[in-house]
């Protein structure tokens, strides 16, 4: 599943412009903070309207002209930086949101199956403020997972972590990026992070 | 011991507190929602008329409702022709000062609660197949409930003590428009009422205490275990 996009916009003085094609695997969008990383994941997510341009995954357009999908319309899984994991509902009320909307025949990975590869097992029962960055990150990936994404945005979900929950998260990462059949669009500005992790680099701003 | 004087008047002040909270609810979380979440041009003027029942003299928005809703004013003869509804003088007109009364406070309390939600959840949301109204239902609104409760608790309280706007749009008259409060005045110009008037505020203060008990309750549920293991 290829990724097409160019897209413009302005927010505020800054110009946000990126163009580029993806394959499978990692991408890495690469650059210094405050190059619009956020916003061009943001752009694709359906959060942030481009001024122009377009975004296609394989045949499907989420923005073009005279198309703008849905957010939910997208099947794009979105990993924030900060988690934010529904703080009124568990942890497997949060798993769960996204894959009771998804349509049966979209999804693509099953509750116990996304358990077991995340290790979150023995968590579904807890409120999202009680767990650790590195769990909470799990929570999430798995919550994204599991809405049946045709593409997984990752916005520098290393960044709130200690060095110890850097390596697990990053190994999570490497196994979504080699078992698992959905692309990865990944935000970061640490460059060891991304030459480990990405199978293609795509410079942003600086 | 309670006559069934007292009783009448207790059940008018419950009747008229529950149908102002529950006409003002609907528009006080809309109006809430607006201030809090949209931007827009007359946005400051919006908050300044919601607000315009807090800082008004009673009295002063009394005579408005008359000038309005009266059997002469546009609304009031509207209501009338159409729908044979009448307010003036019923325990509907008190229901509808108590509520306009009330707005502010409950708009203010809800606003409160929803500026204190991320609305990036709601992104997060829509993002997992959500649409806007499933986002708002699943996430916002129980986010903001502690606020509803706290709102509801509080117009309730300002509805049932309502006294200025009350006897102006809709006087005083027993067994129809007299709440406690104005029963409490009424007892207080009859020679000898005092006995009267300390069994009507000892009720008004039981109220008041029994409407903030439960909204506690209410709070206290709707965060489930998550406030009672406070983590």
């Amino acid at each position: 599943m290829a990724i097409d996009l160019d897209v413009e916009r302005r927010l505020g003085e800054r110009n946000i412009a990126a163009r580029f094609t993806a394959g499978p695997g990692l991408t890495a969008l690469f650059g210094p903070s405050g190059a619009g990383k956020t916003s061009i994941l943001n752009m694709v997510a359906g959060l942030l309207r481009p001024d122009r341009g377009h975004i296609r995954i394989g045949e499907r357009t989420l923005f073009g002209p005279g198309i703008d999908l849905a957010p939910e319309a997208r099947r794009v899984g979105y990993v924030f930086q900060d988690g934010r994991l529904f703080p009124h509902r568990r942890v497997r009320a949060n798993l769960l949101y996204g894959h009771d909307l998804a349509p049966p025949a979209n999804r693509w990975m099953g509750f116990d199956e996304a358990l077991a590869f995340l290790g979150i097992g023995h968590l579904l029962d807890r409120w999202p403020q009680s767990l650790s960055g590195g769990e909470a990150q799990r929570v999430a990936i798995g919550r994204a997972l599991l809405a049946a994404p045709e593409l997984l945005l990752l916005d520098e979900p290393l960044a709130s972590l200690d060095a110890a929950r850097r390596g697990e998260i990053m190994a999570v990462i490497e196994r979504i990026r080699d078992e698992l059949r959905v692309p990865i669009l990944y935000v970061s500005h640490d460059r060891a992070e991304v030459e480990r992790l990405a199978t293609e680099i795509v410079p942003i701003g600086g | 011991m309670m006559s069934a004087e007292l009783w009448g008047i207790v059940a008018l002040s419950l009747r008229v507190g529950a149908l102002a909270v529950a006409l003002t609810l609907p528009l006080a979380f809309a109006l809430a929602w607006i201030l809090a979440r949209w931007r827009f041009p007359g946005r400051v003027l919006l908050d300044a008329l919601v607000h315009l029942p807090l800082v008004l003299p009673p009295v002063v928005t009394g005579w408005l409702l008359l000038v309005a809703f009266g059997p002469a004013g546009p609304v009031g003869r509207w209501l009338e022709e159409w729908f044979g509804v009448v307010l003036i003088f019923r325990w509907t007109g008190a229901a509808l000062a108590a509520a306009i009364m009330a707005l502010p406070l409950m708009v203010r309390a809800m606003r409160l609660s929803i500026e204190a939600i991320d609305s990036r959840l709601e992104g997060a949301a829509r993002t997992l197949g959500a649409g806007r109204w499933h986002a708002f239902r699943t996430v916002s609104l129980p986010l903001a409930l502690p606020g509803i409760f706290a709102a509801l608790v509080l117009g309730f309280a300002r509805s049932i003590g309502e006294f200025g706007a009350t006897i102006t749009f809709v006087s005083n008259i027993p067994g129809e428009t007299q709440t406690l409060p104005l029963a409490i005045y009424s007892a207080l110009q009859v020679p000898g009422g005092e006995a009267m008037v300390t069994r009507l505020a000892l009720l008004s203060v039981v109220l008041s205490l029994a409407a903030l008990v439960l909204s506690e309750w209410l709070v206290r549920r709707s965060h489930g275990e998550r406030a009672r293991r406070g983590d």
